[in-house]
Formats: C-alpha cells, structure tokens, sequence
C-alpha cells in the first residue's frame, strides 16, 4: 500500500464521516444544544453555590467544560465503529483493496472536525455569558490546541469502547458510564479543595484535572497546580495506548 | 468456457472453539460459470465466503481466488473481487450516489472516475432518480440492488453473493436475478450462497451442497436431481373413486411401486408421455374417475431432503 493511497483512503473515510453528521439530527444536537445546555446549567444554577475564591465562577468553568465536551466529542467513534460492525459496512471495507487502518484513523481524524464545531459554538456562548480571556493571544492559540489535541486523543479511547461494545447503544452507554465520573472527580466544575479529603488526592491526580488546569492556565491565566506541559504529554499517552489496543482490538474483532 | 479456475479452495478448514465450522471444504469454480454454494444454515457457506474473500483466514488449507492464494496476496485478491452481503451493506447516512463514489475513493479510481462509475452504476440499476436520496430512506429491494452495485464498482471479474436475494418481495428478486444473469453473460464468474433452491436453479451452473462443515454433493441442478430419482405422474382420483384398485391396476404401468396419498395416487415414470396415455386409458376403463393428472419432477428441495435429511428452510443456528 503506498503511502498516498494511505492518506487519500484517511482523509475518504473521514469525509464520510463527516457527511453523516448533519442527517443524523440526534447526533447534531449532542454536538450543538447539549453543550450549550450544561454551559448555562453550571453557570446560571449551579454556579451562585460554588466558591472559586479569585475568579468568578464563568471564567473558572468554561475551560473545564469544553476540556469535558471534548473528551465526549469522541463518540461519535464509537457509535460509529459499532454501527459500521453492526451493519456489515466493516466487512465491504475489509473485502476492498484499501487501507486496513484508515477505517479507525479516518473515524478520529472527523472527529477533530466536529470538536471544532463544539469549541467555537462553546467559546461564542461562553463569551455571552461573561467569560472573559485574560491570556496573550499565542497562549489562547495554544490553549486551543491542547483541546483539540485532548479530543483526539479521548477519540481512541472512545474507538477502543466501539469495537469493545456488543452493539451501538452499549457503545454510548459504557463511554458514558467510564468517562463521566472521570470528567466530574476533577477540577473541571469545582475546585478540588472543596471535595472530601479522600478524594483530592484522586482529583489532583486524574489526567482530566491536568488538562483542565492546563487549559485554564492558558485561557485565564490561573496558576496550573502543574505543569501546563504535563497535558500535551498526557494526551499524547492516551492516544498512543488507546491507539494501540483500539488496533488490537479491531483485528481481534474481525477474526472472527 | 475456458478451463482455467476463477476460484479453488483446497482442504479448507475452520474451527470455533469447539465448533468446526469447516471440515475439509473443496470448490472448484471455472471462469465464466455461476457457482452455488447451498447448505442450511450453520453448514459453513458464509464462513467459507468469509474465506475466499480474505476477511477470516482459514486455520488449515488453501484457496486462490483469481490465481492469488487469499492468505498470502490478499491484497491481489481484494482487487479482482465484488463482494454483496446479505445484510447490504450500505451507508444509510449517505445518499445512493455517495456511497458508490466512496467505494470507488476506496478502490483508488480517483474523484472523476468514481462519480462517473456511479453515475453509471446508478443507471443501470434503475437508481438514478433515488441516488440523489439518503439510503434510509431506501426499500429492501433497492438496498439490495445498490448493494450489487457497489460490489461492481470496480468490474471485478469475480463476483461473491451471499445470500443476495434473502427477505426481497417477488418483483425485486426478479429483478436482481436479471442483473446477475446478465454480469454472468459478460462473462464474470459468480460464487453465490443461497438457502433459496429456486434461486440456484435459475443462476448456478453448477451447485455444491455443504451440510456440517463439508461437501456432501457436487454437480449441474440436472445431475443433482436425478440422484433422487426420475419424473413421477402424480393422479388425483375423484371423490369417491376406489384408491386401492387404482393402484393395482396402474403397478403395471409405471417404473416403480405407485403409493397412494388420501386421494393422490403417485407413480414413478420414465416416458412420461405414454404413462400417462396408458394410466388415463387403464383407469377410464375401469370407470375410476380422475380430478387432476400432473407430472412432478424433482425439485432441487427434494435434492436437499434426500442429502441433508431436512429442508433448506430449517437448519440449526447461523452460520
């Protein structure tokens, strides 16, 4: 396989992807409304009851929140995959003379599409609201970046779970049940002080709160409790382990 | 025909756990023909599909699918063959005309070449008006003609059906029947899996019976029927007409034992004609009366009975 059939097999299936989006509306709306919504959750019912001593609470929380929409931006992967496993499309892939990657690298590189969709829908509301950058350009960029770089790699994560679940619905029902206390025992809505002892310790440690005080670090200049480079390492990781088992995974899967 | 074999499987064996799906499968298909591959369900035919198109590998054995060994040029194989699923496998999410243009992508034809093919494709299957529609939207039967499309994107020269016509109304069997039989006449090889023996004695040229993992049969629809015997007259007598003296008096008559059904008096025949000359003279003169006089011949479901001791239509689990 040359390295160009490679990369045009990619960038063919992301398109696809891609297409589908619009004509499924339920999926649109979790792109679109849902974040909206928890945005002015947090913000106007939950906020007034959480203390984030320095800042006010909108700037606090929109950093997390998008970190959190894109974590979950990736399930479209595996809603995705499990359908494409579901409904025989894997198998007319796997009978054609194409790459056998770029079924699962075409799938995550839409996803980055997508989170841009969410990101700039999260960063408009999230300036209607009030929040404010109080960063230089260069580190709001790069905050950017770190978000999208986060996003693909949770979308391996979510591809692992898609060729891991026994249908489409378990698909969205395990990534949701993995994925949601990870993203909430984290400094993404409250400030980690305020949880129980016990807990802190697993917060402070969770690779999510690492990315949200990254990203806030770069969007509103809180100091990060660390280092702002530990995020980008970190999503690195869990691309490259998920990569890896989603690839397991995927041969796994269709020797059977 | 020429003599060369499309597609040759040697040995091939596959086992589940400790299931064996396949136990020593042999095929043979010479270019140009049509292939049937019948079996009930869990006999093997979709695992054995599965092989020649390189989505298992076998644990033992060998197959070629247009001269490449599937196991070692996969990828020599991809590129010769058509493969149209049972379950359609179409992107719903995409209109009729995106989803050949992307196997075309996938083929490498290039972006003019693929949106010419599938404008092309979508004519010939009458799908032109609905090609501009999102597949969800599709019946049964287009889906299933989209599906073939697809397969043909490429003109592959040899073609894998599985099971193309299961669950289509009458018309759209019909009609993808047509399709197939015209491919064939230009001269592409078909490896088709049917439950349907109607199905296979229309396409196939020659039919491979598999039943628990191996082939219990091999031969042209016609050499498979007369494994299970000749024509039979089958009479049916008139309410109140003596049954038992009619069988006597047509034993003579026939080429083998006649059997009597409530009122169906059923004779094995050779010369079907002046049986039934005979038949109808001995019993008039008898003053027996007759209803109905057909001639049956056996179907390739009596085929099936004979060799696997049950029906197409019910096997055990799938396959």
């Amino acid at each position: 396989m040359r390295a160009r059939d490679e990369l045009s097999d990619m960038l063919v299936l992301a398109v696809r992807s891609v297409r589908r989006i619009p004509r499924q509306p339920d999926l649109l709306i979790g792109f679109t409304v849902q974040p909206v919504m928890f945005v002015l959750l947090f913000v106007y019912v939950f906020g007034g009851a959480i203390s984030t001593p320095g800042l006010d609470y909108v700037d606090f929380l929109v950093p997390g929140i998008i970190v959190q929409s894109m974590v979950f931006g990736g399930f479209v992967t595996a809603l995705g995959l499990a359908e494409d496993l579901k409904k025989g499309l894997m198998d007319r892939f796997r009978s054609l003379p194409m790459s056998r990657s770029a079924v699962l690298t075409g799938r995550t590189l839409a996803d980055v599409s997508t989170n841009v969709i969410q990101l700039v829908v999260m960063l408009v509301v999230g300036v209607l609201v009030g929040f404010d950058f109080k960063t230089r350009v260069l580190e709001i960029l790069a905050g950017i970046g770190l978000l999208l770089l986060v996003g693909y790699a949770f979308s391996w994560v979510f591809a692992f779970i898609g060729l891991t679940a026994s249908s489409p619905e378990a698909a969205n029902a395990l990534g949701f049940v993995i994925l949601f206390p990870v993203t909430f025992v984290s400094s993404a809505f409250v400030p980690v002080r305020s949880m129980p002892g016990w807990l802190q310790p697993v917060a402070d440690n969770n690779p999510f709160t690492v990315m949200v005080n990254a990203a806030r670090r770069l969007f509103v200049d809180t100091p990060a409790a660390t280092d702002v480079w530990l995020a980008p390492v970190w999503s690195v990781g869990i691309a490259l382990v998920f990569g890896a088992l989603a690839i397991l995974r995927y041969r796994r899967v269709l020797a059977r | 025909m020429s003599t060369s074999l499309a597609i040759e499987a040697v040995d091939l064996r596959k086992r589940y756990g400790d299931v064996e799906a396949l136990r020593g499968v042999e095929l043979a298909v010479p270019a140009g023909s049509v292939l049937g591959l019948l079996g009930p369900n869990g006999a093997g035919k979709t695992t054995t599909l599965r092989i020649l198109t390189t989505l298992l590998k076998p644990d033992a054995g060998t197959a070629r699918v247009a001269g490449f060994d599937v196991v070692r040029q996969p990828a020599s194989v991809r590129a010769r063959i058509g493969l149209a699923g049972q379950y359609a496998a179409v992107d719903e999410n995409l209109t009729g005309f995106e989803n050949l243009e992307l196997v075309g992508r996938l083929y490498h034809l290039g972006r003019r070449a693929s949106r010419q093919r599938a404008g092309e494709l979508l004519e010939s299957f009458g799908l032109t008006d609905a090609g501009k529609r999102l597949v969800r939207t599709y019946s049964g039967g287009m889906r299933r003609r989209l599906d073939l499309a697809a397969a043909l994107v490429a003109q592959p020269p040899i073609l894998f059906l599985d099971e193309p016509t299961t669950g289509l109304d009458i018309r759209s069997r019909l009609a993808l029947w047509e399709a197939i039989t015209s491919l064939v006449a230009g001269g592409t090889t078909v490896l088709l899996t049917t439950q349907d023996l109607d199905e296979a004695d229309r396409l196939a040229h020659r039919i491979t019976v598999v039943d628990h993992g191996v082939v219990i049969a091999e031969g042209t629809p016609d050499e498979l029927k007369l494994q299970v015997g000749g024509d039979r007259l089958e009479i049916l007598l008139a309410d109140g007409a003596d049954a038992a003296e009619a069988e006597r008096l047509v034993a003579a008559l026939g080429d083998g034992a006649p059997r009597v059904v409530d009122r169906t008096l059923s004779l094995p025949v050779e010369r079907r004609r002046a049986a039934i000359a005979d038949v109808v003279r001995r019993l008039d003169e008898a003053g027996i009366g007759i209803e109905d006089i057909a001639t049956r011949r056996p179907t390739l479901d009596d085929v099936f009975l004979k060799l696997t001791g049950h029906a197409a239509e019910d096997g055990e689990g799938q396959s």
